[in-house]
């Protein structure tokens, strides 16, 4: 990806670059610091005991280790719900988005198709505009989308920026590929399915991630559309809990069996420790997924950047 | 011929379907600037309310109590998006500066940890701001412990400083983001340009000053477009989460001044007579951009 810098022949440093370099490793360590410790004091203090959390005593690592904040959490009510609506938003979103952006970055390659150009730049214009979150709102109710499940899937298929990177990807596979199947007699669908795809997967791959996060971190379309909680997404649920979160802690505590009463204090849920701990859940699968797929979306983004 | 011609329209009807969504929910919507010039009350439909004409549009500067909102809200938008504009080379310097670090893995640790935030929606930032920053959060915490306060400060519930502190937000956010493209572009700096700059006996800083930066520039230029033509749309996410009793007038920018008094109070025409003016302002800005970036580089965007 980069290429190397480094001169073949040794040339000496100068002291001016030396300290460039030192200056640098230290305004560096100290960004990745800041991005890395609000995640860690989190994670820290939902494993740490309740009550010197609740003071704010935890900072730089865990004191009475527990994991009763986990267990209790999923006892409350609605949470379970949050996150079947979340998986389900994510996995069917993802899968339509992907699937979408493949087939129209293929279909909108081939030369033959009648007024090809007029629709593709009909699509992409819709980067560039926007009516309105309430106008948005309005026809969104008239088509009957408000508290349905679809109003989040529906809107999310088609996505300009992933057309453009999967078209921008099709474009760079040899024309030659898809001619040798014509010849064989294959329909644009078995080119499109027995050709493309296999050579395309590392943009679905970009493509999988970028609307998995966005589908797994929408709030938005939630507060605009939904008010039945049944539909509520982990993130709606998160943002009410940071509101309201009085409450709660009795919540997850009512719905916990009886411990006993010296290990209360530690175990007992706080409200600090309820928002905490979802946050963590809520967090946990981006942390988990982002790292494996950190290579797909730099390349994607290359790409993206060089057409652009 | 015809053969030719069935087998073109064939084609298009293959795509028809998506393009049917696309105008359903992005030009359809356009269609819904119409309750704008109505007195809209939910329950009923749009049929059924009067037709005001302009009514709306005026009522947005026909009273002093309104106007001074209003400007207080543009005050709000144009500093925030100001700031933005203001320090939009920072992830620029940042990719530059990252680069000049020679260990690999260091270099690495240091992208994919700086991207991460990007990863992680407003409202989990906000959950996160709030667990470091509230009465008994981290910050409290530490000041105390080393004597400096003695009451916890309410961080969250200033209303001083919160343009600068919303864009420290949306920079820890995105800087690594942004910076990606940079680094992208980066290692697309011919190699020979740089070995000769070497052998001439070039520092590294003055490499970084007439090679890299001038490299970077174009792709810099393109990304600043795109921010001015954004100037009025921040988004509502950020400033809805963030929001509260006591930071309310400093955060509300247009998004989420359109989002409160429809969904607040019930304002549907009246915010959607907003949102066109927004949505008109934001076309004009980018052709006025897109034609500067044309006439001045010769490069659009569009």
């Amino acid at each position: 990806m980069r290429k190397e810098v480094e001169p073949k022949t040794k040339i000496k440093i100068s002291a001016g670059d030396r300290t460039l370099e030192i200056i640098c490793y230290i305004i560096f360590s100290i960004a990745a610091f800041l991005c890395l410790y609000p995640f860690y004091y989190i994670v820290i203090n939902t494993i740490s005991a309740n009550d010197l959390s609740a003071k704010g005593d935890i900072l730089f690592w865990p004191k009475g280790i527990h994991f009763h904040n986990y267990s209790s959490a999923f006892r409350i009510d609605g949470l379970f719900q949050a996150l079947k609506i979340s998986l389900m938003r994510t996995t069917l979103g993802t899968a339509f988005t992907v699937f979408a952006s493949a087939y129209l970055g293929f279909m909108f390659t081939q030369e033959k198709m009648w007024l090809r150009k007029v629709w593709y730049r009909l699509i992409v214009a819709t980067m560039y505009f926007n009516a309105g979150i309430i106008p948005w709102y309005l026809v969104m109710k008239n088509m009957h989308l408000t508290n349905n499940f679809w109003g989040y899937i529906l809107p999310a298929i088609v996505s300009p920026f992933n057309l453009i990177l999967t078209k921008t990807f099709v474009e760079s596979v040899p024309k030659e590929l898809q001619e040798a199947a014509e010849m064989d007699g294959a329909g644009v669908l078995t080119v499109f399915f027995k050709v493309i795809i296999p050579v395309i997967k590392p943009i679905m791959a970009t493509v999988a991630i970028f609307s998995a996060v966005s589908q797994w971190n929408a709030f938005q379309d939630t507060l605009l559309l939904m008010t039945d909680t049944k539909l509520y997404p982990l993130q709606f649920v998160l943002y009410q809990y940071l509101n309201q979160a009085s409450s709660l802690a009795s919540l997850a505590q009512s719905n916990t069996s009886t411990s006993s009463l010296a290990a209360a204090a530690a175990t007992t849920q706080t409200t600090t420790s309820v928002r905490m701990t979802i946050t963590v859940i809520v967090v946990l699968p981006i942390m988990l997924v982002y790292p494996i797929f950190q290579k797909y979306f730099v390349k994607g983004i290359m790409i993206g950047a060089v057409k652009g | 011929m015809t053969k030719k011609k069935v087998y073109s329209f064939k084609l298009f009807l293959m795509v028809l379907p998506f393009i049917i969504l696309v105008l359903l929910f992005c030009y359809y919507p356009l269609y819904g600037w119409m309750y704008a010039f109505y007195d809209y009350k939910p329950p009923k439909a749009l049929s059924a309310c009067p037709f005001v004409g302009f009514k709306w549009f005026s009522s947005l500067v026909s009273s002093p109590t309104k106007v001074q909102q209003i400007v207080q809200v543009l005050k709000n938008t144009f500093a925030m998006s100001g700031i933005t504009l203001g320090t939009s080379w920072l992830p620029m310097i940042f990719a530059v500066f990252l680069n000049e670090i020679r260990g690999v893995k260091f270099r690495k640790f240091v992208q994919t940890v700086t991207t991460l935030p990007n990863f992680v929606s407003w409202v989990m930032v906000y959950s996160i701001a709030f667990a470091l920053f509230n009465s008994t959060g981290m910050m409290n915490s530490l000041l105390i412990k080393a004597g400096w306060i003695e009451q916890p400060i309410l961080f969250l519930q200033q209303s001083e400083h919160v343009w600068f502190t919303q864009w420290l937000w949306l920079t820890w956010k995105n800087l690594g983001w942004v910076a990606i493209m940079y680094i992208a572009a980066i290692s697309s700096i011919d190699d020979e340009l740089l070995q000769a700059a070497r052998v001439d006996g070039a520092s590294r800083m003055q490499i970084i000053w007439h090679i890299t930066i001038p490299s970077l520039l174009p792709t810099y230029f393109v990304l600043l477009v795109i921010n001015v033509a954004n100037f009025l749309n921040n988004g509502m996410e950020q400033y809805y989460v963030f929001q509260n009793a006591f930071n309310k007038e400093f955060i509300q920018v247009l998004d989420l001044y359109v989002y409160n008094m429809a969904m607040g109070s019930g304002g549907y025409s009246v915010s959607v007579a907003i949102s066109m003016l927004k949505s008109l302002v934001s076309v004009v800005l980018l052709v006025i951009v897109n034609g500067a970036s044309k006439a001045i580089r010769g490069e659009s965007i569009l």
